[in-house]
């Protein structure tokens, strides 16, 4: 089935999936992934371990650290 | 001091939202500017005014959707996408910056917009590519200055604030465009985007944070902290980049 024959709404729902998917993985997986793995770390924190203080200086220091990750990852690939 | 940190909050939701659009406007008008100029007038503008149709539509339905959704999951999906796409430009101005990826690339937008064009057929009356184009560059770049507005405006109670500074800037860019009649390369796009890149994920941090129950000490007077702290980190990680660049330079 080529792309003229598939029914609009499917072409639609791709092309949804399609823009979220390039707005929030794009070029760069690991800062998505890096940003999942950090607010599953602040939840622990605060809601289980009750731990505000340290929730909110892991905060932005992990979102610093998953950024120079991404910054070193691009570095590395223009070097090559 | 409450008016103080109140309006040090809503200074950020207006230059972040500022920005965005016009950055946003830039990218979109490069495209339009490079269909009219290529394949005529009059599709062009049809495209454009089926985008921006379309942009108000989904602006009506989400818009008073997303205010019935609890206040601290808003804020915790809206600041982890904020704090992913925020990073994303902090990383892409940080490149820029420190020689890693090219500066400006309104110019090859441009003319990879003109090639493209001129690679299809002559154009008729009605012109399909010229509106598909021009659709695409407006809905697509239209999109992302919605998705702005509705995060940052929702989440700040600021709806029609943000909606507002979005199409100031929207038409400021329209109007400047329209007078220059070509692509804006001159516009500072890189230091728009580090601006960008700062504030969302300034944004993204303390909504998700607000979100997951933190307390940031002083509330609102928190976000100009976190801009303060991103802007170092940013200015830092150039730094650094550019002198590893040079380094390698040397050695090699």
């Amino acid at each position: 089935m080529n792309s003229d024959q598939t029914p609009w709404i499917f072409r639609v729902l791709k092309g949804f999936v399609m823009f979220w998917w390039d707005f929030l993985v794009g070029d760069t997986p690991e800062l998505f992934v890096a940003t999942l793995v950090v607010v599953g770390f602040i939840a622990l924190c605060r809601i289980v371990w009750q731990l505000n203080a340290l929730a909110l200086i892991a905060l932005p220091v992990l979102c610093v650290a998953a950024l120079g990750i991404s910054l070193g990852r691009a570095q590395r690939a223009n070097r090559k | 001091m409450i008016g103080t940190t109140v309006s040090s909050g809503v200074a950020v939701l207006v230059v972040a939202v500022f920005l965005t659009s016009c950055v946003e406007m830039v990218e979109a008008l490069t495209i339009v500017l490079a269909v009219g100029h290529t394949r005529g007038w009059r599709s062009c503008f049809e495209g454009v005014a089926a985008a921006l149709a379309a942009l108000v539509v989904l602006v009506a339905f989400v818009g008073p959707a997303l205010v019935r959704v609890p206040l601290a999951t808003l804020h915790l999906v809206i600041g982890t996408i904020l704090l992913i796409f925020g990073m994303q430009w902090l990383r892409k101005a940080i490149l820029r910056s420190s020689g890693l990826k090219a500066k400006n690339d309104e110019d090859v937008r441009y003319q990879s917009t003109v090639a493209q064009l001129q690679s299809s057929d002559s154009a008729p009356r009605r012109d399909q590519v010229a509106f598909v184009v021009a659709f695409k560059g407006v809905f697509l770049e239209g999109l992302e200055v919605v998705i702005a507005v509705i995060t940052l405006g929702t989440s700040a109670h600021r709806l029609g604030l943000a909606a507002m500074v979005a199409a100031i800037a929207v038409v400021l860019v329209a109007i400047v465009g329209a007078v220059v009649s070509k692509q804006l390369t001159k516009v500072p796009e890189n230091a728009m985007k580090m601006g960008v890149g700062i504030l969302l994920t300034s944004y993204g941090t303390f909504w998700a944070g607000e979100g997951l129950k933190i307390h940031w000490p002083g509330g609102d007077a928190g976000l100009p902290v976190l801009v303060a702290i991103y802007l170092v980190v940013a200015w830092l990680f150039i730094v650094a980049f550019r002198r590893s660049a040079t380094v390698l330079e040397t050695t090699s």
